[in-house]
């Protein structure tokens, strides 16, 4: 191919910059990952997870106190009957969108670049899922009769479900949403653990992940089931990742409190989940990628790319942000205009100039590609998003609640100790899981990103 | 687990250094005649499904169904509690209506047709299957490396212990073993 008229690049866009660099073979992908969880496991995993594993004992512990006590130990009084508890598991669920749009959505799309972090991102969804399930679970007051969330025949309760309540949708996605990525995870997971069983040394190691391995041997036969499958798993996931947060986004949408009554939830929410899940996973892989030495399969191009992610949906968000307020006033509904009104200059104000602040103004630093690859810059900016994040949440929950109708029930929210420690305790919960992840399976998916170096290398 | 190894021959494996090589390789022995050809690779190889000779898979059949089951399933569940088992009236709604019945239809054909998914996709390939004569072999391991196996059956009517091993060793293969089980 001498010819001048047909450009390298031309044909190599996607790859070029390549997404494997530092000349790496086959053989150096498994080294690298399958060596992570071989080698001696480091001091400084030791330390780490003894501070996030005591984290989660203070999550034990508050969810233990507040069986024992009630809710009532949380800040929620009436008016504001949803507060920290719906806003962390909002909060929690979104993180959790950015796994899923990363292993389904961009697989559709073809997006090669995919591949070096889908593992580590679908494995944040799995954990940031079931820190959200806890939220909801504990609301109910009386976790041992949680399946009275399900159609389950039993003698205690002796009536189904209202499945007109958008609770219930709720419940349904969730646990969907849950079952479904551990189950993409997994098949995405079994040719890795091939690799591992095949170098294992030890007995246990060769137990362990034969066993979890299933026998995949890479057949030809294998593969033509997994790559159909695997499709399948990527389509069916696509529109469910868009569910859950619809339905989450029904939870407020479906009722008739100002603030919540609206439209544009849904987008708005789906749109502000893959945000804060890519922020979460800036903040995640930029960490893993510089203490694991992984910076040949995590390049300055991924994180570029998701920077640009995080740009256009953080635009769409500020974008909903504008459209909330002028909806309001357009609307001519008093009671609409008073609540954002009050959202903006109220009580409130400081959680809600926050939440501007940190999800409209500090993302559109992307636009320049100097931040965009700068992993501190990057690295703050996606901590500052999380916050925002959050706070955008308990500014929609809280701020919407607190002035009822009549001003006799007005009131303002505070948490307490034990809403402010189980939050905390919940952090403490996913990086938990996320540093066992990092430790004993392999972070990046290794068939994956060999098949990228192939099309890499043989230049198509 | 050798001690319960056998000493009949399952098959020849050739060993290829890129999945071209090996799809090269494939091709020529079928041109020969040989028809109980696999192929054991590091990631999936495009072009291996045709040069096999291999049909498309048929999960999709399979998932489309339990997709269809699990809608009825859903609907049926959410008309049977909501109208007949235990009719309510909350908020003046209907005891049942498609309107309100779409997001948790959605959730559980979702739900059934990924089960169909995972668990087709163990079933066609015969999974679980923690054992088999190939992994005697020494070269196995290569094939979640980064070598690019080909795997000859011993119940190929063209297989022969020294003209088959001889012709991947012409085709190129670096390393060519018997395998017993």
């Amino acid at each position: 191919m001498a010819d001048l008229a047909i450009r390298p690049q031309d044909m190599q866009q996607e790859l070029n910059p390549p997404l494997v660099t530092g000349g790496l073979s086959y053989r150096d992908i498994t080294e690298k990952v399958s060596g992570i969880c071989e080698s001696k496991t480091p001091r400084s995993w030791y330390i780490a997870i003894g501070v996030t594993g005591s984290l989660t004992a203070v999550l034990g512990l508050m969810l233990a106190y507040l069986v024992a006590n009630g809710i009532g130990v949380w800040g929620n009084n009436s008016p504001v009957g949803w507060a920290w508890d719906i806003t962390n598991f909002v909060f929690w669920i979104g993180i959790g969108h950015a796994g899923t749009l990363i292993s389904a959505i961009l697989f559709l799309f073809r997006q090669r670049w995919r591949t070096s972090i889908n593992r580590a991102a679908e494995a944040m969804t799995l954990f940031a899922v079931a820190c959200a399930g806890i939220f909801p679970l504990f609301h109910v007051g009386r976790p041992w009769r949680a399946y009275w969330l399900f159609p389950v025949p039993n003698t205690d309760l002796n009536m189904w479900q209202n499945f007109r309540s958008p609770l219930l949708w709720d419940v349904f996605a969730v646990s969907t949403y849950a079952t479904v990525s551990a189950l993409f995870w997994y098949v995405g997971l079994l040719p890795d653990l091939a690799t591992l069983r095949d170098r294992a040394r030890s007995k246990l190691r060769q137990w362990v992940f034969g066993f979890l391995s299933l026998g995949w041997r890479g057949s030809a036969r294998h593969w033509k089931h997994y790559e159909a499958a695997y499709l399948i798993l990527a389509g069916l996931s696509t529109p469910l990742v868009l569910s859950v947060h619809t339905i989450v986004s029904f939870d407020f949408a479906v009722s008739v409190i100002p603030g919540w009554h609206t439209t544009i939830f849904p987008p708005y929410f789906v749109a502000g989940a893959i945000f804060s899940g890519f922020a979460m996973v800036i903040t995640l892989m930029v960490i893993a990628r510089q203490v694991l030495r992984l910076e040949n399969l995590i390049t300055l191009k991924h994180l570029d790319n998701m920077c640009k992610i995080i740009l256009a949906t953080g635009s769409i968000v500020g974008y909903s942000y504008a459209v909330e307020f002028f909806t309001a006033f357009f609307s001519g509904n008093p009671y609409e205009r008073f609540t954002f009104l009050n959202r903006a200059t109220g009580p409130y104000a400081w959680a809600v100039w926050t939440m501007f602040t940190c999800n409209v103004f500090a993302p559109q630093l992307f636009w320049f590609k100097k931040i965009r690859t700068s992993v501190p810059a990057m690295f703050a900016i996606s901590i500052v998003v999380n916050i925002g994040m959050w706070f955008e949440r308990f500014v929609i929950i809280v701020t919407s609640l607190h002035r009822d109708y009549l001003p006799a029930s007005w009131g303002y929210f505070r948490p307490t100790v034990v809403d402010v420690l189980t939050f905390t305790g919940s952090i403490g919960l996913f990086l938990t899981l996320f540093l066992l992840f990092a430790r004993f399976l392999p972070i990046i998916a290794v068939s994956e990103v060999k098949s990228v170096l192939h099309a890499q290398n043989a230049g198509h | 687990m050798p001690e319960a190894v056998s000493h009949k021959v399952q098959g020849m494996l050739g060993d290829f250094p890129t999945p071209e090589a090996l799809l090269d390789a494939i091709h020529a022995l079928r041109a020969k005649g040989y028809s109980r050809l696999d192929a054991l690779t590091p990631f999936p190889v495009h072009g291996m499904e045709e040069a096999l000779g291999e049909n498309p898979s048929r999960l999709g059949y399979i998932v489309a169904a339990a997709g269809l089951a699990g809608a009825a399933a859903a609907l049926l569940l959410q008309w049977w509690t909501g109208a007949v088992a235990y009719p309510l009236v909350i908020g003046g709604k209907p005891p049942f209506a498609f309107e309100f019945s779409i997001p948790i239809t959605f959730e559980l054909t979702v739900l059934f047709s990924a089960f169909a998914a995972v668990l087709g996709l163990l079933v066609l390939n015969g999974l679980p299957e923690l054992y088999h004569p190939v992994m005697n072999a020494s070269r196995f391991a290569g094939a979640t490396d980064d070598r690019f196996l080909l795997v000859v059956d011993a119940a190929d009517p063209a297989f022969h212990l020294e003209h088959t091993a001889e012709l991947l060793r012409a085709l190129g293969s670096e390393h060519t073993e018997v395998f017993e089980g």
